[in-house]
């Protein structure tokens, strides 16, 4: 479980989250959702370390991101996997490297032992048998799953995903969401997915929290995102005129 | 401006502190040092070699034209395109050469890594950045420039040999005479002082240049030119420090 708790945080004059408190369940796949710029990937960067909230505390079960020293922060990212929009290979190595890197990094492991768990891994997203490719000779959608296999090489207990479904098209994202989906179940990890595809919504949100402008508008689950009232809510969900028109003509 | 300098200054201070930690993994930053070894080293050998051929000719030229007709005995064309060499260009000129060239491919790396989120997703990972991206690179300018400032001496000394021997200018027992007067071991401690001081520098300010960039590829690029801009004027700087100390 992680808990964000009165979350503030600025850039210079700018407020950008204000006052977020929020916990990503544990075993669940946690979404982070809002229009561009209301604050989900500052909040996502502050949940992973990556910025210092101006206040608040990130509490990891009872370890608190925010003031843990360098080498306690450096053990919890340990356990710490991450998707980032960009997907962030390292372009001059090869698929197997990239994903062999964490391993390389912290385990002692033999090289065998590493390439039979970066072949598990491939296998894992439907990759087997491109280790010796480079990043750039594979598409888009591979490469975000290149980015879940290397995330979760050293068995995570949170997983971290930034837009995962952006620049793909919706049959490629409908499998990434699938993916992200069933690594949480199958290794009962905490997922924290920050998106804005309302099909990921619809699909996979087990626990929502929806920013706008840097507050909490609107938490739930899928099953609620419907039946709610909360303007901000509709607002989001049916700026879509293509779904508009889709609810209309089903009416 | 001064406070900025002021903030640089702390920041890079601490930021040196997070470079000397223990690795996370022995290995991978050995092999990755000797990458770079490989990349300083090897990879900056031809522009080193070409430089100080031409510089060591053109001094020994410049020489006989400036003693020609003076009674300055011929042999000291040898004894002072020794020194000099030595001394001074070998150690300054490679090292504002390799601060060119190395330096401004090191902060180009980094800041490419930053702007892609490679340092990102080492951060999360749990990798000391600073450390794992930094440190080899250091160790391996430490241990490889001082090589390269070696090889510049011996091949400006050849250089000027080159070009003032065939073409008449000194006789060859000249030159070589000169080569062997008034030789002064300590000179060539001066050499790998320049070279280890100069190596740091261009290292650490190119680095920290990348490593820190924030933006787009403007400023990725305006990274680069401070990192080189930075670093040569660092390096005359503790040349006339070290030139200083190590002679009063």
């Amino acid at each position: 479980m992680i808990k964000a708790e009165n979350i503030y945080k600025s850039f210079g004059d700018q407020e950008v989250l204000k006052g977020i408190t929020f916990t990503f369940e544990a075993g669940k796949t946690n979404l982070v959702i809002g229009k561009s710029g209301s604050g989900k990937t500052v909040l996502l960067k502050i949940l992973v370390g990556l910025f210092k909230p101006t206040s608040g505390s990130v509490w990891y079960d009872d370890v608190d991101l925010v003031t843990a020293d360098k080498d306690s922060l450096r053990k919890l990212r340990m356990q710490v996997g991450m998707l980032f929009q960009g997907n962030a290979l390292f372009d001059s190595m090869t698929i197997e490297e990239n994903i062999r890197f964490p391993l390389d990094m912290f385990t002692t492991r033999t090289l065998k032992e590493k390439t039979d768990r970066v072949n598990y891994c491939l296998e894992r997203v439907s990759l087997a048998g491109i280790n010796k490719k480079y990043p750039s000779e594979i598409s888009g959608g591979m490469q975000k799953r290149v980015g879940i296999a290397r995330a979760i090489v050293l068995n995570p207990k949170y997983l971290f995903c930034d837009e995962p479904n952006s620049g793909l098209d919706p049959q490629t994202s409908i499998t990434i969401d699938e993916l992200i989906q069933d690594i949480t179940r199958d290794n009962n990890i905490t997922t924290v997915i920050n998106t804005h595809d309302m099909n990921s919504v619809m699909e996979i949100g087990e626990n929502i929290c929806l920013l706008d402008k840097g507050l909490l508008a609107w938490e739930g689950s899928k099953d609620e995102v419907l039946q709610d009232q909360n303007e901000t809510l509709h607002e989001f969900i049916f700026a879509s005129p293509f779904l508009q028109k889709l609810i209309e003509s089903s009416k | 401006m001064n406070l900025r300098l002021f903030h640089h200054f702390g920041s890079f201070i601490l930021w040196l502190g997070q470079i000397f930690r223990k690795p996370e993994s022995h290995v991978m930053y050995y092999r990755e040092t000797i990458r770079q070894m490989y990349d300083i080293g090897i990879g900056s050998f031809p522009i080193v070699f070409l430089i100080s051929i031409f510089i060591g000719a053109v001094t020994a030229v410049q020489f006989y034209y400036q003693m020609e007709g003076t009674l300055i005995p011929p042999y000291y064309i040898g004894y002072i395109v020794r020194d000099m060499e030595l001394i001074e260009l070998a150690p300054t000129i490679t090292c504002l050469v390799l601060a060119g060239k190395v330096g401004s491919n090191m902060a180009a790396e980094l800041g490419g890594m930053r702007q892609k989120e490679h340092i990102d997703a080492m951060e999360i990972m749990g990798v000391n950045t600073s450390a794992y991206l930094v440190l080899p690179k250091l160790i391996a300018a430490l241990l490889m420039v001082p090589v390269l400032v070696c090889a510049a001496a011996l091949i400006g000394i050849l250089g000027s040999y080159l070009s003032s021997v065939p073409a008449g200018l000194f006789t060859s027992a000249d030159f070589i005479k000169g080569i062997r007067s008034f030789f002064i071991p300590y000179n060539v401690f001066m050499m790998f002082v320049k070279a280890i001081v100069f190596a740091f520098i261009l290292t650490c300010v190119s680095c920290y240049q990348g490593y820190f960039v924030k933006g787009g590829s403007i400023e990725l690029g305006e990274a680069s030119t401070r990192a080189v801009v930075y670093s040569n004027i660092l390096i005359l700087l503790a040349d006339y420090v070290i030139a200083l100390v190590l002679t009063a």
